[in-house]
């Protein structure tokens, strides 16, 4: 019997398997960040010892950062202390920080394999549930509490048990205006928000494989969204190319020994999966959210459920859901006015998604009562974006370029959606209050987000594209 | 970790869906670098209006309701890995979560820290629901080393799952670091063996 691609890279780095007990697990890289990482280090603190292999643990400042202004001190007096006290427990421990100030900086998700610190084949953790974006480049990839952080760093393992395996298969061409997010943003609306429990999720079929790494980065991102704890797909030529020459990446010698190892890193074709899903690329449109959780997703064009739609133990749950976002069942969204568009996030924070964006809004004006927010991934993105005249295009369309961070993603920072308000936003959650208390989010794709900040409402984006603005 | 023992106790009641960790303790919330006092915060939004005034519809400000177990609807604790969320439960005075379906990391954090994370049956937490509602003096019995959790009043009983690893560190009040640390020695000859 063959094996998984999961359970290829798990079985690798068991370093020990003992009836009753979690395997131990070794981790090849640990990142860590301001928020989930201050009491993992008191912990070491406490029992006296050192971060066990520093030269794996990677540091960056993101949750909590300022997206303008970021070479003064950060104003928000807790946000700087927590940021000041990742530089010093950086420093007393010895772990390499890219913080704010240093060309490295960046959303922790996107500096890893901008950098080339994400390998195939690799097991990575990170105190932050979207870790799982790592999986794209075939990757045991997931997010841990602060107790395993501090374990990480203790040991350089994790007590895990060996997770079940899922394949979805999406197979097909993609419709125009439908991106790698709507697939996402599709499934997760197919499967719900718990549909994923307990797996680790293999992409696979044709219209995975023909995505940039960029775009199987916000695919395996929102795995944790259905409840996975990590989602992966098999490396090919597409990820090769994308980790050849960066920063870490293994160079001569070591690239080819890689290489070679990393071509072996797929499910053989007599592994057998605990569960498989297919899709068809072709039933998907542009997708968005009208809910409070991601799996409350729906085709543009379609109609909200209703209520009464819904399993009869549900419904409660359902409606407050309805309420909360001020919107009724049974009716379109489209057309819904809305008040922010936030572009950023490590779900679409990379150089195609700002291309993606400046390049559909060339020519076009924002509506007035939109505000609109791009929040690049990391500061290497904000300067190729500048060098691309990016910043430009963005101005002259209303929009605002800012400085990296997860930003309103989750609103740790000052970039907050008022109470009440409606943003489309391309980040992964829609949870109540995710933006800033009592905000309303419609989560989308970056080409959706910038059709409703061209229009001031929820909009189709394929009808502007078929528009011909130079005419 | 503190030891896990039997408990016998009152409930507080939440029957809604897929509550997740940004109701559980919101962002802004997680600025701090201790582990404590964040049971001040738990279900923020819930809990107050914007004035910081007690909402009264909230259960946690229903004098009716106490107890030291929350009972929630499926798939609690999804959303974002923050330990905070299991620290919040705790530090409000929790020692025990049930749900019908728990997401993943939350129970993992929750079993990490001593805070016990119970599935039971659909029909089951209706069933919990139902007594609570009738009368909210309503008791359960949890009893870890059985794994069985029963009400009082109707002495139903339900057995529960645990992994037994993390079984014994409950009950033991140890915690995955104290075992691990016992491994560096097959840690280092992993490490060696994978050069």
């Amino acid at each position: 019997m063959g094996k998984t691609l999961v359970e290829k890279i798990w079985d690798a780095h068991v370093v020990k398997s003992d009836d009753g007990f979690p395997d131990i697990l070794y981790i090849d890289t640990h990142f860590i960040h301001e928020v989930t990482s201050p009491q993992a280090f008191d912990g070491l603190r406490n029992r006296g010892l050192p971060v066990f292999r520093p030269a794996q643990t990677i540091a960056t400042a993101d949750h909590n950062v300022p997206t303008i202004d970021q070479h003064l001190p950060i104003k928000e007096e807790l946000s700087r202390y927590q940021v000041d006290m990742l530089t010093k427990n950086c420093a007393e421990f010895g772990v390499e920080l890219y913080g704010l100030g240093h060309p490295f900086q960046g959303i922790v998700h996107v500096i890893g394999p901008e950098l080339g610190i994400t390998l195939p084949g690799s097991t990575i953790v990170c105190g932050d549930s979207h870790t799982s974006t790592h999986g794209a480049f075939g990757c045991i990839a997931f997010g841990i509490g602060t107790s395993q952080v501090e374990q990480v760093m203790a040991t350089q393992c994790l007590l895990q048990q060996k997770p079940k395996t899922m394949k979805i298969e999406v197979n097909g061409k993609l419709g125009q205006g439908v991106s790698a997010k709507d697939i996402i943003l599709y499934i997760i609306a197919q499967i719900s928000a718990a549909g994923g429990t307990g797996y680790f999720i293999e992409y696979a079929g044709s219209a995975i494989e023909s995505l940039s790494m960029e775009a199987r980065m916000t695919i395996c991102n929102m795995s944790i969204e259905m409840g996975a704890r990590g989602g992966l797909i098999a490396p090919d030529q597409i990820t090769f190319d994308y980790v050849e020459g960066r920063e870490f990446s293994p160079k001569g010698e070591e690239w080819e020994k890689a290489l070679a190892k990393w071509k072996l890193l797929y499910s053989d074709a007599d592994a057998s999966f605990d569960e498989i899903l297919v899709f068809d690329a072709a039933d998907i449109e542009p997708m968005i959210t009208y809910g409070t959780n991601p799996g409350m997703g729906m085709g543009i064009s379609e109609n909200i459920p209703s209520t009464e739609s819904q399993i009869t133990s549900e419904q409660p749950s359902y409606q407050k859901a309805l309420t909360y976002m001020g919107i009724e069942g049974d009716t379109p969204l489209l057309g819904k006015p809305i008040d922010y568009v936030f572009i950023g996030s490590c779900t679409n924070s990379r150089m195609e998604d700002l291309r993606e964006v400046a390049e559909f809004v060339k020519g076009r004006q924002k509506a007035e009562n939109v505000t609109v927010w791009i929040v690049p991934g990391s500061k290497q993105i904000e300067q190729q974006a500048i060098a691309e005249g990016l910043d430009k295009v963005f101005e002259a369309a209303g929009f605002h370029l800012r400085e990296p961070g997860c930003s309103a993603c989750l609103g740790m920072n000052e970039d907050k959606i008022p109470a009440g308000k409606y943003c489309v936003s391309t980040s992964n959650r829609n949870f109540e209050g995710r933006q800033g208390p009592n905000s309303r989010t419609f989560l989308a794709s970056p080409l959706t987000a910038a059709a409703a900040a061209i229009t001031g409402r929820v909009t189709d984006v394929r009808q502007l594209l078929n528009e011909d603005i130079h005419a | 970790m503190k030891k896990f023992e039997k408990l016998t106790s009152a409930i507080v009641p939440l029957p809604i869906e897929n509550i997740d960790t940004d109701q559980i303790i919101p962002a802004r919330f997680l600025k701090a670098t201790t582990r404590e006092g964040f049971g001040e915060n738990l279900f923020c939004d819930w809990r107050y209006d914007e004035q910081k005034n007690k909402r009264p519809e909230f259960v946690l400000n229903n004098p009716l309701y106490n107890g030291k177990i929350l009972v929630a609807g499926k798939n609690f604790g999804c959303g974002s890995s923050r330990e905070h969320a299991a620290w919040a439960i705790q530090d409000y005075g929790f020692n025990v979560v049930i749900s019908s379906f728990f997401a993943d990391i939350f129970k993992g954090n929750a079993l990490n820290n001593g805070l016990l994370p119970i599935q039971v049956s659909d029909e089951f937490l209706i069933s919990i629901f139902k007594a609570v509602e009738q009368d909210p003096a309503t008791e359960l019995i949890i009893d870890l080393e059985q794994q069985t959790v029963t009400l009082t009043a109707t002495g139903a009983q339900e057995n529960f799952e645990i992994n037994p690893y993390k079984k014994s560190c409950l009950i033991n009040g140890y915690d995955d670091i104290d075992f691990i640390l016992n491994q560096k020695e097959a840690i280092e000859v992993f490490e060696r063996k994978a050069d």
